[in-house]
């Protein structure tokens, strides 16, 4: 005899109840700054812990997307002639595009995921409940410090592989490609303008809020124990990078129309 | 001004979790310096029945009263002000694993009170020592024993001096002479505090040790409620094979 068929699960329903609790994670976090300076320890604690723990990763991230720009893009240029304009591309990639979103992408997974198994540990031993029980909000007490340290560690940390990636591109330039130390830098210091710097900036921070959000969110709304919370950590993961995606492409516009940025 | 009537009353409760109708129209009230202890098969909905009474589940359907007022469509600031008066002594603690001893016990008072760190610090002493607990300020959660754990979890419950203690399943998977150590404090508490209480266990000897009255929750329903005594002397089948462990009886083993 043939089974009835399964309903499918209402997966739109669950995108969209999940899409909702971070949004209002993120607003109510937000709202919650009023009590930045009694979470100023807790602030700074975590800024220490995600900067110095994203360190390593960061420079690996600046070292090798530098040399790969300029290796591929300098290979294109070389054949027709004109190397010494990767001293002109490799900066301004570096600045707009690959130093944010290579940078946060890989931010989202050790820091993202940090966060999200933290709280969703805390959410399955019940210590949340027992929070909320102390009349203490998880919102101020847990999430508002995690969230300002992703929002000042990604801008930063992207700042450092901007530089790291630049300089690295510029070994590259002079091994590989034969291009001048002093060539390089003169093309990078022509054409590059503040605002294309401080735009990647605005994304990193962007992309640091949202990570943080999306971990927040996925941490309080953990459920079924360590099951759930490797589910957590890898919706986490997943998310935060994909939003990164569409979100790059939607501030490199907005930095277009607005400040002005490649025009 | 104290509300007459029952302290915590629950009326006609119902709630659904996933597919699973857990309360069926629960019916309850526990009074003023009272412990009451309420008992029933694992997975029954009694803690479900505790996080009703302090806002953490709100019912689909009927009334949680505090001191006569429905907290269950409260706002969250009224909701934290009622929580104020309760303490919440949880299964397995519910310390924060990333703070100290001390530090747990401390934090009600540093995130709801103005006082100077020494007077934190004597006070957190001074619950510590009455859960026979001494010079464990600096021991981090991870390192403690589960009795412990729910010692340590019962002093942060009365940091505060609060009018309610709700305790989750206080001797589960404790020694018999840890047992009656927490079933001496859960009495203490009573005698020298005069804190009203609701135990959820399914521990018979210790709820016969504390209870000043059973509760018998089944099926979503409370089906008995009376003194210790009342319970030993029932004639009632379900009520006797829940009493004395037997395994023959209108419940199946496997059945909850």
């Amino acid at each position: 005899m043939l089974k009835p068929v399964p309903a499918p699960p209402d997966l739109l329903s669950r995108l969209f109840e999940g899409a909702g609790f971070t949004i209002s994670v993120f607003f109510q976090t937000i709202s919650s700054f009023g009590s930045l300076w009694r979470r100023r320890v807790e602030v700074v604690i975590h800024t220490q812990a995600f900067g110095i723990g994203g360190i390593p990763v960061t420079v690996l991230v600046g070292i090798f997307t530098g040399m790969v720009v300029t290796f591929q893009t300098g290979l294109a240029l070389y054949s027709i002639g004109q190397a010494a304009q990767v001293g002109v591309l490799v900066p301004l990639a570096m600045c707009r595009e690959m130093g944010p979103v290579m940078t946060c992408i890989i931010l989202a997974g050790l820091l993202g995921s940090r966060i999200a198994a933290e709280i969703g540990t805390m959410r399955v031993s019940e210590e949340i409940d027992a929070l909320e029980v102390m009349s203490i909000n998880p919102i101020p007490y847990l999430v508002m410090p995690r969230f300002l340290a992703m929002c000042i560690v990604c801008p930063l940390l992207t700042a450092y592989a901007d530089f790291i990636g630049i300089g690295a591109g510029m070994l590259v330039a002079k091994s590989q490609l034969g291009v001048s130390f002093q060539a390089y830098l003169n093309n990078a210091k022509e054409h590059l303008e503040f605002k294309d710097f401080y735009s990647g900036l605005l994304k990193a921070l962007v992309f640091g809020s949202v990570t943080a959000s999306v971990a927040c969110a996925q941490g309080l709304r953990t459920e079924k124990g360590a099951e759930g919370v490797g589910l957590a950590t890898m919706n986490t993961v997943v998310i935060s990078s994909v939003l990164i995606l569409v979100l790059d492409y939607v501030l490199g516009w907005f930095c277009n129309v607005f400040l002005g940025v490649g025009a | 001004m104290v509300a007459p009537g029952p302290l915590i009353d629950l009326v006609d409760v119902h709630k659904t979790l996933g597919t699973k109708h857990i309360l069926q129209g629960m019916t309850l009230q526990v009074n003023r310096g009272e412990t009451l202890v309420i008992i029933g098969r694992s997975g029954i909905g009694k803690t479900v029945t505790l996080k009703h009474m302090v806002g953490l589940l709100r019912p689909d359907r009927g009334k949680v009263l505090i001191e006569g007022r429905d907290i269950s469509s409260y706002a969250q600031e009224d909701l934290d002000r009622v929580r104020m008066k309760f303490g919440f002594v949880w299964q397995n603690g519910a310390l924060l694993n990333s703070m100290s001893v001390g530090a747990n016990v401390a934090l009600p008072l540093r995130e709801h009170e103005n006082l100077p760190d020494d007077e934190i610090r004597r006070i957190v002493r001074e619950k510590l020592a009455i859960v026979d607990l001494h010079d464990v300020e600096d021991m981090m959660p991870g390192i403690l024993s589960g009795g412990m754990k729910k010692r340590v979890s019962l002093a942060r419950a009365i940091v505060r001096s609060p009018e309610f203690i709700l305790y989750d399943e206080p001797t589960a998977g404790l020694d018999p002479i840890m047992s009656n150590a927490i079933n001496e404090l859960i009495v203490n508490m009573k005698t020298t505090l005069g804190v009203t209480s609701v135990v959820v266990t399914h521990d018979m000897p210790s709820a016969f040790r504390i209870a000043d009255r059973i509760a018998m929750l089944r099926k979503g329903r409370i089906i008995k409620i009376g003194t210790p005594a009342e319970f030993l002397e029932t004639d009632d089948p379900v009520i006797k094979q829940f009493v004395y462990g037997e395994e023959e009886g209108p419940d199946e083993a496997t059945e909850v």
